[in-house]
């Protein structure tokens, strides 16, 4: 967690310079920081609990629910084994409606793609509505080292970029922050008086201040969240209005997609728009679902369709069906690894189960903690509105993981040394005695901060007798 | 080989085996009042709705709420209500100052109270948007059950740029609390004519 009160003030408001960008450590590392503050683990728990429950309330609403499921997830079955059918047909509707299109293999020639536009505008300042996929791409950075300052239009996104932190949630990315600190934090940056954290009054401060943005820039980006391959329009959907509003008054859109955004029918939007929401936070849709086919009279339209290792993890049989994923986050509001460790933990742009099943397809080494982050319960495969095998493929990773050699060290010693008693009775029996002996005549070798079992618990009474000696004495004929 | 050449022939090699789109059903349904469902979602999600007879009344209505010299667009003509009717709108930031957009819907959706909005409905792409408030008219017949059934109406039409607009624009970044008015109008109402 970042201390707002000790933000530094020389941070220009439009710019992005995280603290947490360069970080190497892993999700139980972030973790433990996150969890010293144990009040503000609670409080994350049940604000995302409360949304789960607020999914739940929504999707029960609906009769045919686990049918919609059923048909979206074939539907994205059918996009997967037809892609590159798909693309094609994409690229000639949308060329055809005058949109440019244009293709990135990686997150590199995505952001040169972006900055050679602007470029030939003569733009240096850029509005951006939410986008998962710049973020994977580092695409602010990118942009700002080269002279071009991009301000992230959501509310959400906007105090982060302020506070110089990620988003910590896909959905609600500031959902790790307390009023109280955005209201210092728009104290110090945007002058509103001290000691206010009312989010009426916040939400209208922040929209005075956007307001002049969305009016004075000339070029605006923005995710997609569906893309139709039989009439070349893309849907973006916000409660905002924020990418219709930077959009519409821009001279140029630009609007960036992962290749597997792509969906063959407008028809077939029935099926996601009624997913979507209610999967994400309990609405019947989103305030705004805008449907792009042209640019307006005088604009330039760019989709610009993002590779970046998705044709690579589409040929992976075990893991290719996470390219499903429509970026709802229910799994993460379920997760009762991420309503406890937070977002951050997961340093990622996609964080919670779904990221942990993805990061791995673009950096192995990177990102092998994360699959580890979970509890294989299972609750996030139960609530996918595509009916992704979430807490499988974390299963799949793992042991791919081991494979690959990539099993943190301690990890691997403890699991070898498993493997050995548990392949010796006597060793066995042994380790199950020293145990007991120990947890009763001396419990502090054990209950102590080196052991993480007695993290957050206490260890348990041990038992007078093993199983074995219980099972020799009642059942002996 | 460029870039497309290579994504394009990367997913062709990596694909799955074809596997069939779905039967699709559109859940005959639900709701034994549309007009009904449609106003108490509408509700739900921060809207305003009126049933009115016909445009006086509507007019009657915003006069109410609008006394101040402010400035309206419409798409339609409201007899007593001071407001541009159908202007010709050059470049979009002049819509700054715009207090109160009144356009009319023939698509609206019961089950999460959204109105179909298109171009020609719009004047200008920004209007919806930038306007401080926006007010929709539309036909009682105009509402339809779910979202199958909206884009069953919708079919192969052509539009440069379409949405559905559900209630005010809304954020509750802060803690989770529910604001009205983001970035967007700060009220949104339908006039169900019946």
């Amino acid at each position: 967690m970042s201390d707002t009160t000790g933000a530094e003030k020389r941070a220009n408001a439009g710019t992005k310079k995280r603290k947490m960008g360069n970080s190497v450590q892993d999700h139980a590392t972030l973790a433990d920081t996150f969890n010293k503050d144990e009040e503000r683990v609670e409080w994350h728990d049940n604000t995302l609990w409360w949304i789960r429950q607020k999914r739940d309330k929504a999707a029960h609403g609906i009769i045919e629910w686990e049918e919609l499921r059923e048909t979206a997830s074939q539907i994205k079955n059918n996009v997967l084994s037809n892609l590159s059918e798909y693309l094609g047909q994409f690229e000639a509707r949308a060329k055809e409606n005058g949109i440019i299109i244009h293709w990135a293999a990686d997150a590199k020639e995505h952001n040169e793609i972006v900055h050679g536009i602007l470029q030939r505008l003569s733009i240096n300042r850029m509005i951006k509505s939410k986008s998962m996929l710049t973020e994977e791409c580092h695409l602010n950075e990118f942009l700002e080292q080269r002279g071009v300052e991009v301000i992230d239009s959501d509310l959400g996104e906007r105090i982060v970029q302020l506070a110089e932190e990620p988003p910590s949630h896909i959905v609600l990315p500031c959902i790790h922050k307390k009023k109280e600190e955005i209201g210092q934090l728009f104290h110090e940056k945007l002058g509103t008086p001290a000691g206010n954290a009312d989010p009426q009054f916040l939400t209208e401060a922040a929209r005075q201040h956007m307001r002049d943005k969305f009016l004075t820039r000339r070029a605006a980006l923005t995710g997609v969240n569906f893309a139709v391959a039989e009439s070349g329009e893309f849907v973006v959907c916000t409660n905002e209005g924020n990418a219709d509003i930077g959009a519409h008054l821009a001279d140029v859109h630009i609007a960036s997609m992962g290749i597997e955004k792509i969906i063959p029918e407008r028809k077939h939007l029935g099926y996601f728009l009624r997913l979507l929401t209610r999967s994400a936070t309990g609405q019947p849709i989103t305030t705004y679902s805008s449907h792009f086919s042209t640019p307006r009279a005088g604009q330039e339209m760019h989709v610009i369709l993002v590779d970046n290792g998705r044709s690579i993890h589409l040929g992976k049989p075990d893991f290719r069906n996470s390219l499903k994923c429509i970026r709802c986050a229910a799994c993460m509001n379920t997760c009762p690894v991420y309503r406890r460790s937070g977002g951050h933990s997961y340093h990622t742009a996609v964080a919670g189960p779904i990221g942990s099943i993805l990061a791995p397809n673009l950096d192995m080494r990177k990102y092998a903690d994360l699959p580890f982050a979970s509890t294989l319960c299972g609750s996030c495969s139960n609530v996918c509105p595509v009916k992704i095998d979430i807490h499988d493929q974390l299963y799949k990773w793992r042991q791919v993981l081991v494979k690959e050699g990539h099993a943190p060290a301690l990890k691997k010693a403890g699991m070898q040394g498993m493997t050995l008693t548990l392949n010796n009775p006597g060793m066995y029996r042994f380790a199950g005695k020293a145990g007991r002996w120990f947890m009763r005549n001396v419990p502090f070798v054990l209950n102590n901060k080196m052991n993480p079992w007695f993290k957050q618990r206490d260890m348990p009474e041990p038992p007078k007798q093993s199983f074995t000696d219980w099972y020799k004495k009642n059942r002996k004929p | 080989m460029s870039s497309r050449d290579a994504i394009i022939s990367r997913v062709k090699q990596n694909q799955p085996p074809p596997s069939p789109l779905p039967q699709l059903t559109n859940y005959d349904q639900h709701y034994e009042d549309l007009l009904q469902q449609y106003i108490s979602i509408l509700r739900f999600i921060g809207g305003e709705a009126h049933i009115v007879n016909s445009y006086e009344q509507v007019a009657n209505i915003l006069r109410g709420s609008f006394q101040e010299a402010t400035r309206i667009i419409s798409t339609v003509e409201l007899t007593g209500l001071a407001a541009e009717i159908r202007p010709d709108i050059g470049d979009p930031h002049e819509l700054e100052n715009v207090e109160l957009f009144i356009t009319t819907s023939n698509l609206a959706v019961a089950e999460n109270g959204s109105v179909w909005l298109r171009d020609e409905q719009l004047l200008a792409r920004a209007l919806p948007f930038i306007s401080q408030q926006l007010a929709v008219i539309l036909p009682k017949e105009s509402i339809v059950a779910t979202m199958h059934d909206a884009y069953d109406v919708i079919g192969q039409a052509r539009y440069g740029y379409a949405a559905f607009v559900a209630g005010p624009s809304k954020t509750a970044d802060i803690e989770q609390s529910l604001v009205l008015g983001a970035h967007g109008p700060k009220s949104f109402t339908a006039f169900i004519l019946v």
